[in-house]
């Protein structure tokens, strides 16, 4: 009776030994979660644009949208832990607890969390995208587009993320033309078309000639296609929306880092890291240049998108006083990713306050 | 800021285009209550409205077909409804509730393959028009055939209500199915017929959404503004004409915050974006105070089943 337990627990661990094995070196599983429904031509879109590049590149993966950031994320993680997979991107900010929760107790499969902070266990990782350095490219087309001098901004909900993205462009837009006002209108929704349109007209109405977005329909560009004036994607090439109205845009891009990922647990070189890449990594990118915007100011972009990249341009470049006058960054140094990360206050020249 | 003559313009124009759906489902959930049937999906058979709209007209490339195919859509679904709630006699409220759900799921599912293509444009009438007469040009010109037909609905509908025989019968029917029914009154008919005529205007709300308002199909783009329709019924006390006041008073404050955020008024925006749900809700309720007048407009019986088979 002993000798036969140990022999069939040698035997099954031989067997697992090999299984393991060979799961590691062809059949890695990708899960990923998603807030939203992969139709929404936005954020979820986009990670989804991500997931199918694993695909492409030969690994197996499943999906599953519209989970809440509740108990149901964990429900829903350990339910695909427990299923076979080895590697799971949990693609939303309120993941970031249930993602830790779950890792301890599956240390073998490796945790992918995007835009958190949060890594408690060896085998979980965050990711995120320097967006702003998008929108500082997208300030200095509106500053230099603008004729009247007055810039629309569709803002969703008062975070760090967004705050940082409005001081980034207004930024940029000062550079080249001190004379701009950034006018804000919160929409408090990242995806109403309705409601977006609304609050692109009323900007519109109001004399703004260019419009940024930072809420994830197409509703912005198509109401400044009708308007007659410029506006930008977000998240995702919106051009065919608005063909004469999107001047650029800027994409999340996933799918390098994704395939990346995946490929490290494949061939066992996965480690934990926090990754924040921009346009330099190639996570964030800005859709082709419209030819209404004049070839010098094009060539400009262009040199300003590499010096980003190369890190010769930083967005937040001293010195930047917020809109007391306080001084923020002192002259000829760069905001550090920690402030960055917790940025609540407006800078100088940015009109009205913060929704508290 | 310079206000002119015309900016007031551009902003009722704006105000008006964001109260037509709201207008459509109102007055087609109105009929279906005034017969007795209260259909809480509103929201489910304007999404679908939204999405049959929105792919018709890009297999077809036709705005005709895709307009009448969203309100045929809305007919449909809302003919499931009635063969619940009419036929196997169930629960009104749960069964609209369902309907609501099973309008979003469906729509998802068909949606997926229209996520990310641009929509068409939709002709105006009177564009040139539009700059002939200062504040009232806007207003009046260079809309969608949809928005007219919007404007003149409460109209019709408290004209068909008040001065018309079949309308008589439907009110006789929502006030007193037992009555109507010994006058020999189909009543079963009479609450389908209601039914999927809302379900076609609620249809009609939901292809304005994806064709013409915001022309793009994205993931439950209704935005509960079928919910909205079904409140404004209610706060309305089933009048046609205190709906349009109160789609007006509630797309026009949802318009004016977003202007007084851009001018920089210093009021909380929390506050600014919970206005049009609570002035609206005021603003009908003290309209609509005159308690003999809400007796006597309520239907009695409505969402209550009636039994009697013909």
């Amino acid at each position: 009776m002993h000798k036969f337990f140990i022999r069939s627990f040698v035997s099954s661990l031989v067997l697992l030994f090999t299984f393991t094995v060979a799961a590691i070196a062809k059949d890695v599983k990708a899960a990923f979660v998603y807030i939203g429904p992969t139709g929404d031509h936005g954020w979820t879109y986009q990670h989804d644009v991500g997931r199918k590049a694993v695909e492409a590149a030969g690994f197996k993966t499943t999906y599953v949208e519209g989970v809440p950031e509740s108990a149901d994320a964990e429900r829903v993680l350990r339910q695909l832990a427990n299923s076979g997979h080895d590697v799971i991107f949990t693609t939303s900010f309120g993941y970031m607890n249930p993602t830790n929760k779950v890792a301890k107790e599956f240390p073998n499969v490796k945790f992918e969390h995007a835009t958190g902070y949060k890594r408690e266990h060896p085998n979980v990782s965050t990711y995120a995208a320097r967006f702003y350095e998008g929108r500082t490219i997208l300030g200095t087309i509106a500053g230099t587009m603008t004729k009247s001098n007055v810039i629309g901004y569709v803002a969703s909900f008062p975070i760090p993320e967004v705050i940082r993205g409005i001081n980034s462009f207004t930024l940029a837009a000062q550079k080249v033309n001190p004379n701009i006002k950034t006018k804000i209108v919160w929409a408090f929704t990242w995806y109403d078309p309705g409601k977006e349109a609304e609050a692109a007209k009323a900007l519109i109405d109001q004399g703004a000639d260019v419009i940024a977005q930072h809420t994830d329909s197409t509703a912005i560009v198509q109401m400044a296609e009708k308007a007659g004036v410029y506006a930008f994607g977000q998240a995702s090439d919106m051009d065919k929306f608005a063909p004469k109205a999107v001047l650029t845009s800027v994409e999340n891009n996933w799918g390098p880092y994704y395939v990346d990922r995946v490929k490290a647990v494949a061939n066992g070189t996965w480690s934990q890291k926090d990754t924040w890449h921009g346009i330099g990594d190639g996570m964030v990118v800005i859709s082709d240049l419209d030819s209404q915007m004049p070839a010098d100011l094009r060539s400009k972009v262009k040199k300003l998108q590499a010096d980003l990249a190369s890190g010769k341009v930083h967005s937040f470049t001293g010195p930047i006083y917020d809109q007391k006058g306080n001084l923020m960054v002192a002259e000829g140094k760069t905001a550090d990713d920690g402030m960055l990360a917790g940025m609540m206050t407006y800078v100088k020249g940015v009109e009205g306050d913060i929704p508290k | 800021m310079i206000i002119d003559i015309n900016f007031i313009g551009l902003i009722i124009a704006s105000i008006m285009a964001s109260a037509v759906p709201l207008i459509l489902a109102s007055c087609g959930e109105l009929i279906t209550e005034r017969s007795g049937v209260l259909n809480l999906g509103v929201e489910g058979m304007m999404i679908i409205g939204a999405i049959s709209g929105f792919a018709l007209m890009t297999v077809t490339g036709s705005l005709i077909i895709a307009i009448f195919g969203a309100m045929l859509a809305g007919v449909l679904i809302s003919t499931i409804f009635a063969f619940l709630t009419q036929t196997l006699i169930t629960n009104h409220v749960a069964t609209g509730l369902a309907l609501t759900i099973f309008g979003i799921g469906i729509s998802a599912m068909i949606g997926k393959n229209f996520v990310g293509i641009p929509g068409k444009e939709f002709p105006v009438l009177f564009k040139d028009l539009k700059d002939t007469i200062p504040l009232l040009g806007p207003i009046l010109f260079g809309h969608s055939i949809v928005f007219y037909f919007a404007f003149a609905l409460p109209f019709i509908t408290s004209y068909f209500l008040k001065k018309t025989k079949i309308g008589l019968i439907v009110r006789a029917v929502g006030d007193s199915p037992e009555s109507a029914s010994n006058q020999g009154i189909n009543v079963r008919l009479v609450r389908y017929a209601c039914i999927l005529y809302g379900g076609a205007m609620s249809g009609l709300a939901g292809a304005y959404l994806s064709m013409i308002y915001t022309p793009q199909w994205i993931e439950n783009m209704t935005g509960g503004r079928g919910w909205i329709a079904l409140a404004l019924v209610v706060f309305s006390t089933w009048n046609p004409i205190k709906i349009l006041i109160g789609a007006m008073i509630f797309g026009g404050l949802t318009i004016i915050q977003f202007h007084m955020q851009a001018i920089g008024v210093r009021i909380p925006v929390q506050f600014l974006t919970a206005l049009p749900y609570i002035v609206t809700i005021i603003v009908l309720v003290v309209i609509s105070r005159d308690s003999r007048k809400i007796r006597l407009s309520t239907p009695s019986s409505l969402g209550k089943s009636f039994y009697k088979d013909n």
